[in-house]
Parts: structure tokens; sequence; C-alpha cells
């Protein structure tokens, strides 16, 4: 059978597939044991099939910007003009697969540690899933709202039900976080709707750069800063992250994996897709302030970290200051800085989720994650240690690890915008080396401190198999990053160039050019 | 001489009262300590064969004004006369079990209901004032004593007499200001004021007063702010599914009501009037919400703050398209999950309604994993989350106001559909994230009441998912406004 014959509904399928199965948990009977499997059957299946989209992504890659893969465009709701359509580029492509790729190791990681409610936990997860693939997917503002919203209420309830001791506290925070944020976004995208009648991204993208609605004044500003809020809190920029420790910290593992590895992407995704790709102009008009937000992310997420007790509250202060990078690297609006940026939302999703995999090991084993409780962890566990060391490598960006092309990738688009950016952000970069290396060592190295630690079981199969694949892929994509630049790069390539066939700003286009020099 | 077109266009009122009056007349001769439960299904009959005598009525050859001007068949009244009956047929539904469990079985429960009923869909078929102040009367008055149907209860004795006080007041204003327009126009029929005001170069101050005293009666119904404050007492003593069928389809027809007169009758002097207190009823109902600690009263104020959310659909009137349909949709979307959520209440209510505190709720989704899902589902509508009809309606009003170019009244809106996210959230996180104060599973859900949850849950997701075939309806009745 040609399977091209699917590109049309594949990436419904994908979307809609664990939702699907979580229909069908709900009415499975309340066999633990059954369930487990089932969820580890469909997101499997789920990330088979998403795997369709990278693998044919060259025959029906766009040629143009403007245009998407894999498009489909139905008319869903006549008045108002909402349509269901979907379809991805080169970033949101790699995207939809990182969710897909994550959520199996998410059901292997809840295996034992979730034992309440086993059901509840999965029908969550899969809808949860559903949401997040729909928010990289969506071309309708409407559509896109949809699924951003509908991401907002499995979390909550994933940390609130199964989290630890704070976490009614950090689910409240966390939900009203993001809603309070998003209805900013709503209103946004209804006026531009009452202004154009579509809220097809495509065609609002045109008429905005033809100047074919009237924006008096401000009016851009507003609107920009109505998504930027939105996304800002998702990402979280600096002084909107109060409640990302508070979520990771009371999380469950698969929850603090998804948070950090999607969750966090679909903030950095909307500030490029949407951001910059419907005001281009406001973007790059405002792109000093926000870049300086995100150094002083990227410094003050790192030295917070250094001096957590807490080795999850250290890791979830760590994403502060490696989405800081990603945020630095969107709007430096350089080709190098926002391609290292997109290739960073995915390493970061790697080795971050995997961080966060690692510390729900040893809390399955000693439910804490104080780090004085350890110390010495290498002798009773060598297999952990060298996987827990490979990770941390990826995550400071040692060369040959995937963490290394995207920090240098945005550094030197930092340093082509403006040096100062680059020389400051640098600086981040041997932050994270230090609290990361320091966390290693008073973990693994030494002596053991505790005694209840040196017959603490080393990773089992499970475990393995959830982390050796993973860090085996933080190698590939520090030693082969083309085989996901080149589609990264097309799409980066043009959102910098051309709105849909009309020349790009003027201010833009200089940039772009020099760059291109 | 009334024709035969014209009974057609009363039918569903006609098949409302006789079924009422059957049941009057059944109730005395049934010996004391029988069960009612006939009768109710019975009511539940009553009204689906409404319900179907509302779909014949629909027949475009009914369609027009009837017994001289008095009232009009259009897609707006047969709208009303739908949610109003989807509502009445869930309320009975939920009642059946609820009555006899706490021991106040008697058959003039369902009349009373389905006699409001009457008074509810002849308001939004009524274009003469007269007339709408009789339907205004008859529902009302039903309305206060099925309030305090809990005769031995003092809590439901408060809130009838209150509802019963206050209430009287407001209606005397409605007719206070009815007299008024009436003098100032020389005219009952709504089309004809219309016409008077909207021609005559200069306006009677006298036609202002009317409009001012009509409102304050009609606001009072509608719970909007400064009007509200009876709001949570009444709910909070009221029988849970009564409150069900209180919060939604009098609002509803009261607001069918208030269309005809706004957009008929010189809408431009409204403006402010609504604007005022669509801000007004948004805050003061979620900001009162946050500090209840039981659920009616909770749910009360919400019900000040939805109507305060239609009101913005009302403010955007001047574009009578979206305005309009937008209020229609609304209007329907909070009945489902309102009266849903009530369901839920009435269900956990437990012998003499002593379970509505927020607390009792606790661990609900470990006690009962389905209703506590439902009633997660209904919040959710409420606050306004995808895949609900509670998130299409809002979004759907919000785009009416930005239409219209009402940007602070859509960013006061926003914020308040923000804020009141939290104490709807409070009652999730009770259910779901603290543990049971008791063992015992939650009461076991009883067919009607299972049918009535399912009614207001399909009909949530329905119009959350696929609004289309109502958004064309409610899109469509507009265009009668002004065409005779």
């Amino acid at each position: 059978m040609n399977l091209s014959t699917l590109n049309p509904w594949i990436l419904t399928l994908t979307t809609f597939l664990p939702a699907l199965g979580a229909l069908l948990i709900a009415f499975l009977p309340r066999r633990d044991r059954d369930i487990r499997w089932f969820a580890l059957a469909i997101s499997v299946i789920t990330l088979l099939i998403s795997l369709h989209l990278p693998v044919h992504y060259r025959e029906v890659a766009p040629t143009n910007s403007g245009t998407f893969a894999y498009e489909q465009n139905l008319q869903w709701i006549t008045s108002p003009n909402i349509h269901y359509h979907i379809g991805i580029d080169g970033i949101s492509l790699w995207l939809v697969v990182l969710t897909t790729f994550l959520v199996p190791f998410c059901v292997l990681a809840s295996w034992k540690s979730i034992h309440d409610r086993v059901k509840e936990f999965f029908i969550l997860l899969l809808l949860l899933e559903t949401a997040m693939i729909g928010v990289f997917i969506a071309l309708d503002l409407f559509l896109f709202y949809f699924f951003w919203e509908a991401t907002l209420i499995p979390m909550a309830l994933i940390i609130g039900i199964f989290g630890h001791q704070r976490r009614v506290y950090a689910a409240v925070k966390f939900f009203l976080y993001t809603m309070i944020a998003s209805v900013f976004m709503l209103a946004a995208i209804i006026w531009l709707y009452a202004q154009s009648n579509t809220f097809d991204f495509v065609e609002l993208q045109h008429l905005i750069a033809t100047g074919a609605i009237h924006m008096p004044g401000h009016t851009t500003l507003w609107l920009f800063l109505g998504f930027f809020v939105a996304f800002a809190v998702k990402v979280p920029l600096f002084p909107l992250h109060t409640w990302l420790p508070d979520a990771h910290v009371e999380a469950p593992t698969a929850g603090s994996v998804l948070l950090a590895g999607v969750l966090l992407k679909m903030g950095t995704y909307g500030l490029l897709r949407f951001n910059i790709g419907l005001f281009p102009v406001e973007a790059h008009k405002n792109a000093p302030w926000i870049m300086t937000l995100a150094i002083i992310g990227i410094v003050y997420g790192a030295l917070v970290a250094l001096v957590q007790p807490n080795m999850k509250k250290l890791v979830a202060y760590s994403s502060v200051s490696h989405l800081g990078f990603v945020v630095l690297g969107l709007y430096s609006f350089t080709r190098a800085g926002m391609d290292g940026a997109v290739f960073q939302m995915l390493n970061h999703g790697i080795s971050t989720g995997a961080l966060f995999l690692l510390l729900g090991v040893v809390y399955d084993r000693r439910h804490t994650y104080e780090i004085k409780e350890y110390g010495g962890l290498a002798t009773p566990m060598p297999m952990y240690a060298t996987l827990f060391l490979l990770i941390t490598l990826s995550s400071i960006g040692l060369p040959l690890m995937n963490g290394f092309v995207g920090e240098f990738l945005i550094l030197s688009g930092a340093f082509q915008a403006k040096a100062v950016y680059g020389i400051v952000a640098a600086s981040g970069v041997i932050w994270s080396a230090f609290y990361m290396l320091w966390l290693y060592q008073r973990t693994f190295y030494g002596k053991i401190t505790n005694p209840v630690n040196a017959t603490l079981p080393d990773v089992d199969l499970r475990e393995r198999s959830i982390l050796w694949p993973l860090a085996v892929l933080a190698l590939v994509m520090g030693v082969f990053p083309t085989l996901w630049m080149n589609s990264i790069d097309a799409s980066v390539a043009g959102i910098l160039g051309t709105q849909h066939g009309v020349p790009a700003a003027p201010a833009l286009q200089v940039k772009v050019n020099t760059v291109l020099k | 001489m009334p024709t035969a077109t014209d009974y057609i266009r009363i039918l569903p009122e006609i098949v409302l009262s006789v079924w009422g009056m059957i049941i009057m007349f059944i109730e005395p001769i049934l010996p004391a300590g029988r069960s009612r439960k006939g009768l109710g299904i019975f009511a539940a009959v009553g009204a689906i064969a409404a319900i179907a005598a509302t779909i014949y009525q629909a027949r475009p050859e009914f369609a027009g004004s009837g017994f001289n001007g008095m009232l009009r068949v259009d897609h707006f009244s047969v709208f009303f006369h739908l949610v109003v009956l989807l509502v009445t047929l869930a309320t009975i539904l939920m009642s059946l079990d609820y009555l006899p469990f706490q021991k106040i079985d008697r058959g003039e429960y369902y009349a009373l209901i389905l006699l409001g009923a009457v008074g509810m869909c002849l308001m939004s078929s009524a274009v003469e004032l007269v007339l709408i102040f009789i339907a205004l009367e008859i529902s009302s008055i039903s309305s206060y004593i099925l309030a305090g149907f809990r005769r031995h209860a003092a809590e439901s004795a408060e809130s009838s007499l209150k509802y019963f006080l206050l209430g009287s007041f407001a209606t005397a204003f409605f007719l206070y200001g009815v007299a008024l327009l009436y003098g100032a126009t020389g005219s009952t029929n709504v089309f004809d004021i219309a016409r008077t005001l909207g021609t005559s170069p200069h306006i009677e101050p006298l036609a202002y007063v009317a409009v001012a005293l009509i409102f304050t009666g009609l606001g009072f119904k509608v719970a909007c702010a400064p009007f509200h404050v009876w709001t949570p007492d009444v709910y909070e003593g009221a029988p849970s599914p009564v409150v069900a069928f209180m919060s939604t389809a009098p609002k509803a027809a009261s607001f069918a009501v208030l269309i005809r007169l706004v957009i008929d009758t010189a809408s431009p002097h409204w403006f402010w009037v609504i604007w005022t207190a669509a801000v007004l009823s948004m805050c003061v109902g979620n900001l009162g919400a946050i500090l209840q600690s039981n659920v009616k009263r909770m749910l009360a104020y919400s019900s000040i703050a939805h109507a305060g959310y239609l009101m913005v659909a009302f403010a955007s009137a001047s574009n009578r398209e979206l305005g309009i349909s937008a209020a229609m949709f609304y209007s329907a979307a909070y009945a489902a999950m309102n009266v849903g959520a009530f369901a839920i209440i009435t269900q956990m209510a437990g012998a003499g309604e002593r379970y509505s505190q927020i607390d009792d709720y606790s661990g609900l989704g470990k006690r009962s994993p389905v209703l506590a899902a439902a009633l997660t589902f209904f919040l959710l509508s409420l606050i306004g989350i995808p895949i609900t009809g509670g998130f299409f309606a809002k979004f759907y009003v919000f785009s009416a106001a930005l239409r219209t170019h009402l940007i602070w009244l859509t960013v006061i809106g926003v914020a308040n559909s923000g804020m009141g996210s939290y104490y709807y959230l409070r009652l999730i996180v009770r259910m779901y994230m603290f543990e049971p104060r008791t063992e015992e599973p939650a009461p076991r859900v009883r067919l009607g009441m299972g049918l009535a949850i399912s009614i207001c849950l399909i009909a949530t997701l329905w119009l959350g998912v696929l609004p289309n075939v109502v958004l064309h309806y409610t899109q469509g009745a507009p265009t009668i406004f002004f065409t005779r």
C-alpha cells in the first residue's frame, strides 16, 4: 500500500489516536496492569504513526514559506468562520515527533510510581498528548486556542492528583497563571477575527503583512503583547516564571517530563509561530527588551539553580535558564540564532526530560529529592551514574552532545545581533556547567554518606529501556544535527525571508540580508 | 376571530396547561402516602409533548403574528421555547427521586413546574406588553411557591418569602413602566412602540423613565447587578432541582423579553444602562462567588456573573445579527451547563439538603468517579474551557462585542472570566485533590437523574464541539425583528 495516500489524514490520526485511546480506557475495567499495557500500546502506535511525518517530509516539504506540509483544511463552523486547518512545517514537525516520542517513556516511568487511580492517570496523560500535538499542528487561531486551553486541565489534574505534598497549591498556581495569561491571547485572537473575518493563520499573516487589516495607533503592539503574555508565562520568561519550580517539584515524574519537555515548548513555539509570524515588525521592534529578559532569565535561572538543596528544583530552575537561551535565539532575528533556538527546544525536551526521568528513578527508591540525602551513588548504581553523566553533559552543552549545537548557534546568533547579549549569555553556559557538575559531584562521588543508599538497586530493565534511548539520541543529535537541521533551517529561512510572498518588513529584510551575506 | 393557525401558535402552552391541570385534578384523588412518581413521569411526558408541539409549530407556515398581534412565532420564540422546555424536562426528571427522598412528594410540584413553563414560553413569544406582564406573573408565581416547597425547612420558607416580596416589588416596577410607556407612545404593542420611538424626532422624557422601570423589573428576574441581592439567599434555601429550574428557564425567558424590547424599542438609549449592568454583574458575581463556602450560594453568584456575560452580548446588539445570536447561544449553553451542575448538587444533597458545603465535595473523585467527572465537565464549561458549550458561548459573546468595538467591555469580561475560573477550580480541587470526609460511596444515581445529567452532558458537549446547527438557527433569528 502506498503510504502517501495517508498524507492528508496522517496528522489527524496522530493527534486523535491518543484521545481515542483515552476514551477506550474509560470503558476498560479497573485492572491496572491491563490499563498500563493498553496505554503503552496506544502511545507506541502513535509514535510509530508520527514517524511517518519526518520520513516522508522531504517529499511533501513546502516549497515556499507560508505553506505547510500534510495540510488539511475543512470547514468546522461556518459562522464564525472557523476551520479545522492543520499542517506542519520543518519546525512543528519535530515538536510533534518530540511529543509522541516522550509520551511512551512517560507511560513507562509511571509504571510503578503511579499505583492509585491508575485509570484516571492514563486517561489524562493520553488526553494531554492529543492536546499537545494539536497545539503544534493547528493553523487556525481558534483551533490553536482550543488545543492550547485543552492542555491546561489534564496537566493541572496530573499535578494536583498524582503529585507530591504541596500538589494542590502547585496545580492551582499553574492553572491560574496560564489561564489568566491566555485569556489575553483570546482577546487578541478575537480582535483579529473581528477585523478580518478569518482565523486562518496563513490568511491573517498575509492580511497583516499587506496592511489589509486596519490597525490604528498602537493596536499592533497591544495584539503582540496579548499573544506575548500568554506565551511568556508558558515558556516561562523571567519575571513570569514563578509557577514553574512549584509545578515541577510537585508533579509526578511523567508530569514533569511533559511539562519541561513539551508544554514549555508550546510557549517558545507560540513566540515563534504567532508573535514573529504574525507581527514581524512589532517583534523586531520589541526584540531588545525581550532579549534582555531572556538573558536575565538565563543568568538568574542558573544562579538560583546553583543554590537549590532540592534536585528537582535545581533542574526546574535550569529550565528557566535553558528556555532563556531559546527566546534569546528566536529574538536575535538571525538565521543561526533561530535555527539554534528551534534545535535547542528539541534538546531541552530530550535532556531535561531525561533528567526528570533520572530523578524519578532515585525518587522511586528513596522518596526524596534532597541532595544531602544522597552521595556516593556511583558505587551502588554504576549504570545509573553513567547515564546521569551522559545526560548531564548533554544538558551543559559539551561538544559532541546535542546541547552544544543548540547553544553554539544561539550564541553566535546573539553575537550577530549585539555583542553584549552574546557575552552575557555565554556566561550562562559556564554557570550551567557549574551547577550540573556540582550536583553530579555531590550525588555520585565521594563516600556513601547515608547508609540507606549503600544497598540501592541499580536501574532495572524497564528503567534502562527508558534512559538509554534518550542518552543515545542526545549523542546522535550532537553528532548528526543535520538530520534535524535541514528541515528546520528551511522553515526558519522562510519565516525570516518573506512573509507569504510579500517582502518582510524593511527593517527585517535588511537584517536578514546582512546575515545571509 | 382567532384562526386555527392562531391556536397552533400557542400549542405548546396549551399542551403544558392541560397537562398541568390534569395533574392538579389527579393529585387530590390519589391517597396520601402513595408515591407520586407516576405523576412525575406523566409530567415528563407532557414536557416532551410540548417539545413536539414546538417542533411542529416551527414549520414555516405557522410563522408570524397571532391573536391580532399579541404574540409571534418565529425562530426566536421557537428557540427559547426549546430551551425552556428542555430545562423543564430535565428538572422533572431529576425531581422524580428527589421529592420522595426529601419527604415532599406532592403532585402539585410537577403541575407548578409545567404551569411556570407556560408563562416562560409565553414570555418568549409575546410582543404585547400586557401579555408579557401576564406571562411574567404566571412564571413568577409558580417560582415563588416552588422556592418554598421544602416546607418544613426554615431556610426554604425564608427563600420563598424573600423571593416573593422582592419579586412582586420588581413586577410592580415593570408594570409601572408598561403603563408609562403606554402613556408616552399610545400603544402596548412592542412594534408600534418601536416605530413611534424610532420615528419621532424627540422622545418624551416619560419614555426614558418607563424604560428604566421596565429594565429594573426585568433586571431583577435575570438577576443582574445591581438587582441581584436576592439571588444567593433564595438559591441557598430553595430545593436544588427548583434552583436548577429557576436559575435558567425564567432567566432565559426574561432575556428573551429584554431582547425584544431592547432591539425593538430605541436601543441606543439602553446602551449605557446595559453596559453598566454588564460590568457590575460580572464583577459582583465573580468577586462574590470567591468568598462562598456553600456550593449553591457560589453558583448563585456565578449565575449573576453569567447574566453579566449575557449582558455583554446585549450591549453589542447594535450589530443585530451577532449580538442577538450570541445572546441566544449563551442562554442555551448556560442552561445546559447550569442545570447539569445543579443536577449533581441535587444528587449529592442528602436528606434535608445537608451536604451543600464545598467541604462536602472533598474526595468525590474517589467516592464516585462518574459524578465527579460530570460535575468537573460542567464546571469547566462554566469557566469556559474548550470542547464545552460554555467556551464557545463565551467566545461568541466576546467576538460579538469586539465586532461592535466594545474593547473595554471585552477586556473587563475577559479579565473576569480569568478571575472567575478560580472558584470553579476550587470545587474541582476539592473533588480530586482532597481526601473524602466519609468513606461511604455517593448515593446511587437513579434512572431519572441519570437521564437528566445525560441530557445536560450531551447538550453541553454538542454546543461546544458541533455548534453549527444551533448557530445557524440563532443567526436566522435576528432577521425577523422589525419585519412584521
